[in-house]
């Protein structure tokens, strides 16, 4: 039962986020540390809860850690956010077959 | 609600849409592996609409984490949704209503917001909605087929899924990371932070939701000191 709490809360907490500027205030964000602070929140935290995480979302580090490079480097050539992740998936499962028989 | 507008914005979505599948799907899997029933999961999608909050959500729930570090954590990390929000406020005008405002708000995600930005002074509430309509069905629909596939396929297919949403984050983030050198900064001190709380002792009992919530908003901090950001670079 708790897990529903916890839904109707995080649904409600991101609501109010995104309706209260558009419903009640009118006038615009002038301060410019508050917008630069903005600015940076996406990436920062993306990078925050990726990693160490990576490392431990597997059964050996070894194979987190080889997804995290092989994504890395297809992202430092561009590649699309599909590629970047399948093939991140496909090197996981790889090691981790190939580590059952070592 | 104007019809014609409403169907030419979910015409313009439709690559958001896909791009949502995918990305959700790689969220339906992962909750999966924490526990989570299939529909609790396309309940967490269709409630929340954001990738980075929802993500950040499963981790203070997989912890049983106390009910204020939730709301903590969302408003931390869906704080820019506020500033996004205010935007659009703007350039919807006063003549928009309060009940099309609530809907506006709904469907106001990075992507359905920088559609309808892109529309300029054209831009009406219903072409929103009508954008964050068809994206919402690409974000639910894509939630409900990789809890689905999270449950029925095997443990050694699940755990490399369990993958698939870093790999989209990395993707996310590295590129902007390449181009814009105070971004990389801010991803460094995100890298270190992180890693202070996961392996220091003392810290690393603090727990995900929390320590993702703290690297956050120094790193953020720091580099909107050292490197604060003209206007224009705000509206993405």
């Amino acid at each position: 039962m708790k897990i529903y709490i916890y839904i109707l809360v995080m649904a409600v907490t991101t609501y109010l986020i995104r309706v209260l500027p558009l419903t009640l205030l009118k006038k615009p964000i002038e301060n410019r540390f508050l917008k630069s602070f903005l600015h940076y929140v996406p990436t920062v935290c993306l990078t925050a809860m990726t990693f160490p995480a990576i490392l431990s979302a597997t059964e050996h580090m070894i194979s987190g850690a080889l997804g995290l490079i092989i994504a890395v480097l297809l992202s430092l050539k561009k590649k699309s956010l599909i590629v970047v992740a399948v093939a991140s998936c496909a090197v996981v499962f790889v090691t981790e077959q190939l580590l059952k028989f070592l | 609600m104007r019809l014609k507008e409403f169907f030419f914005g979910m015409r313009a979505g439709m690559p958001v849409c896909v791009g949502y599948f995918s990305v959700s799907f790689g969220f339906g899997a992962m909750a999966i592996a924490q526990g989570l029933r299939i529909w609790q999961a396309v309940l967490i999608s269709a409630s929340n609409l954001t990738s980075a909050g929802q993500f950040a959500g499963l981790t203070v729930i997989a912890a049983g984490a106390a009910i204020i570090e939730m709301i903590l954590t969302q408003v931390v990390i869906n704080s820019r949704y506020a500033l996004m929000s205010l935007a659009l406020g703007q350039r919807l005008g006063h003549n928009v209503g309060i009940g099309m405002r609530m809907m506006v708000a709904f469907f106001n995600t990075d992507e359905v917001f920088a559609l309808g930005m892109s529309r300029g002074k054209q831009l009406t509430g219903s072409f929103f909605v009508g954008t964050g309509v068809i994206a919402a069905l690409g974000w639910i629909s894509g939630t409900a087929l990789g809890a689905i596939a999270g449950s029925l396929l095997p443990e050694s297919i699940r755990m490399a899924l369990g993958v698939m949403l870093y790999g989209m984050f990395i993707a996310v983030v590295v590129p902007q990371a390449k181009a814009e050198k105070p971004i990389l900064i801010a991803v460094l001190l995100a890298l270190i932070f992180s890693c202070l709380f996961a392996w220091v002792p003392g810290l690393n009992k603090v727990s995900g939701g929390l320590a993702i919530v703290i690297c956050t908003v120094l790193a953020a901090s720091v580099c909107a000191l050292l490197f604060p950001v003209q206007d224009e670079e705000v509206a993405q």
